[in-house]
């Protein structure tokens, strides 16, 4: 077979396993294998396929005109309050704010995102990603490759994770540049009335990304173990969003206070303690702890689910 | 635990380490109740081409399944190239149940894919390892065109191509023809040749009888989930007579010359007689019937079919539950 590779030449980084003896050794396939296989070759296999998962992910027209959608709810927020705002009347609150500083619509519109339209668009993903291999059929063969359940599980959630960054860092990038295309640049003033710099109000911003993107992170997480149980991925996408949306409704009952702290939206719109005087860095510990409940949890019945499973599609 | 061996089994896996594939009552039984496969006694030898024969439905696919470790047997052992399947899969490749790629990326991106799935595969040879798999198909013109536009033929044929990425030592193809027109059967049967004469086992699944007697040095019969008969081709049919067939417009006479022969089972046709050949001469019995002055129009020794072995076995036609 002329897809062996050299052994002879020293330099060539023959990574295969197969023992020097074996059977079917049609050509020089592999001979170097054992001696150069170091401690560093499964790390980087697996960055491989990550690799791979995220060019499938990024370079999918749908995934993409998702983030484009979302890059442009900020602009559209921003210029119909430049509009409203320029008119004098009907200015209170939130929007008095964004009219002020440029940095604050970012804040808004994460407000305005968080809830639905950023969930609706990790679900697509997350949900996606072990029943859209199951329904195409291609998960027979990348476990046949073998990818390995488990660490295909993992390149999955972290694909998944890195997109739920991507959503939330596209919707602060776009709204901070409407923002100081549109409105003032200068001190910014919080909810609790203390003006902070600029720069630190950009920090908060960071602060604020990393914060919304791990609450997306844990929604993923529940899309991924949908996405073990079926082999439609629409059924684990709208699982997700019908599981967000009963959420919210649970959290409009006043006489279901109690689990209220215990839903994920109620933590998604806590990113608002950035905009505290100082940090309130319980509410953003509590948020993060959270969503590493959820992100354990969930992943341990996705993991538990398709390590198990029999793959009949 | 998928290799341990049992002490009341006689011959346990580990006497047949030497084997390709070894199953030993290995059994699946699905939640809905079903038994897709029955206690099946497989041993595929290394080197042989080895057809897995069975109506649809038998349970052939469910094994394949089982073999790769997709599908968890119910009970029973199983080892391929002396493991336990998980571990052995990158020294199989596997075309199962048809193909199944993106079908927004080019062919030779979908081999990267499957590629990169592979932890064992070297990053820094795949693109000639793709280069080298998509020509060996005939795919080398395609590489660049989307999944999309691949007719059924390219499709199975790149499904190919992602089993041939490495060097393997055995090589899984599920129902490879299906789909594909005679010049693309015959591709695949030369290719599958090329592959075996390289040492590399091949154990093929096949509905059709009539292409695992051309392709295969060995085969097993599946039927409704157990295995009927396994062994080369020439011993499954070993057990069945080999019949001459005499084409005549004479045919009483001819009848009555090979029954004087004191040959078996004779039987009569349109314009034909056929007999068990037994220990005859086929030349003999020709001069015999032209002594007696048949018209002989064509003479022939008639080996019997897998599909005669079938019969044979099952009492039933092979295309019963297709």
């Amino acid at each position: 077979m002329s897809t062996a590779e050299n052994g002879g030449s020293a330099g060539t980084f023959t990574l295969d396993r197969r023992s020097p003896g074996s059977a079917a050794g049609t050509a020089d396939g592999g001979r170097t294998a054992g001696a150069v296989a170091g401690v560093g070759r499964p790390v980087a296999a697996f960055w491989r396929l990550l690799a791979s998962e995220l060019g499938l992910t990024f370079r999918r027209p749908r995934n993409l005109v998702i983030l484009g959608v979302l890059a442009l709810v900020p602009v559209i927020v921003g210029i119909t309050l430049r509009a409203v705002g320029g008119s004098g009347e009907g200015m209170d609150g939130i929007v008095q704010d964004v009219a002020g500083n440029s940095l604050m619509l970012t804040f808004l519109s994460f407000s305005f995102l968080v809830l639905l339209m950023m969930p609706v668009a990790v679900s697509v993903v997350a949900g996606d990603s072990i029943a859209g291999e199951a329904g195409a059929g291609t998960l027979r063969y990348l476990l046949a490759a073998p990818a390995g359940r488990t660490r295909l599980l993992a390149v999955k959630f972290l694909n998944a994770v890195v997109y739920s960054y991507a959503v939330t860092a596209v919707v602060a990038l776009s709204a901070l540049l409407t923002g100081l295309l549109l409105f003032p640049a200068g001190p910014v003033t919080l909810l609790s009335g203390t003006t902070v710099t600029m720069t630190e109000g950009l920090l908060r911003i960071v602060v604020c990304v990393g914060y919304v993107g791990a609450g997306m992170a844990a929604l993923a997480a529940i899309a991924l173990a949908l996405s073990t149980f079926t082999e439609v991925s629409i059924g684990a996408i709208a699982g997700t969003i019908v599981l967000v949306i009963v959420s919210q409704v649970l959290r409009a009952i006043p006489d279901l206070n109690a689990v209220t702290p215990y839903l994920l939206p109620t933590r998604f719109t806590d990113f608002d303690a950035v905009l505290r005087s100082p940090i309130d860095v319980a509410a953003l510990r509590d948020g993060l702890l959270a969503f590493g409940a959820y992100i354990l949890l969930f992943g341990s019945i996705a993991w538990a689910r398709f390590s198990g499973k029999d793959i009949t599609s | 635990m998928d290799t341990a061996t049992r002490a009341d089994a006689p011959d346990t896996l580990v006497e047949t380490v030497g084997a390709a594939i070894v199953t030993r009552g290995l059994t699946k039984r699905f939640r809905s109740g079903q038994v897709a496969v029955d206690a099946l006694d497989l041993t595929v030898p290394r080197g042989s081409v080895f057809g897995f024969l069975g109506p649809n439905g038998s349970g052939k696919t469910t094994t394949i399944r089982m073999l790769l470790g997709l599908v968890t047997p119910t009970s029973g052992e199983q080892s391929v190239l002396g493991l336990p399947p998980v571990q052995a899969l990158p020294k199989v490749g596997a075309v199962v149940e048809g193909p199944a790629f993106y079908p927004y990326l080019s062919g030779a991106d979908n081999l990267m894919r499957f590629d990169a799935a592979d932890p064992t595969a070297s990053r820094a040879t795949a693109r000639r390892r793709i280069a080298d798999a998509l020509d060996r198909v005939g795919l080398a013109a395609a590489a660049g065109k989307r999944y999309r536009t691949y007719s059924l033929g390219m499709r199975q044929r790149l499904a190919i191509a992602a089993a041939l990425l490495r060097p393997r030592e055995l090589l899984v193809l599920d129902e490879p023809t299906n789909g594909l027109d005679p010049q693309g059967t015959r591709e695949v049967r030369a290719l599958v040749k090329e592959i075996a004469a390289d040492g590399t086992t091949v154990f093929v699944s096949s509905h059709l009888l009539a292409e695992v007697e051309q392709m295969c040095t060995h085969a097993a019969i599946m039927r409704a989930g157990k295995l009927v008969a396994q062994g080369t081709i020439a011993s499954l049919s070993a057990g069945l007579a080999v019949r001459i067939r005499v084409e005549t417009p004479d045919a009483a006479a001819a009848v009555r010359v090979l029954e004087r022969l004191g040959m078996d089972d004779v039987r009569t046709g349109d314009a034909h007689v056929t007999a068990e050949l037994g220990g005859h001469a086929p030349e003999r019995v020709n001069a015999a019937l032209v002594g007696e002055g048949v018209a002989v129009r064509g003479l022939a020794v008639v080996r019997p079919s897998l599909e005669d072995v079938f019969v044979g076995l099952t009492g039933e036609g092979f295309d019963v539950d297709g």
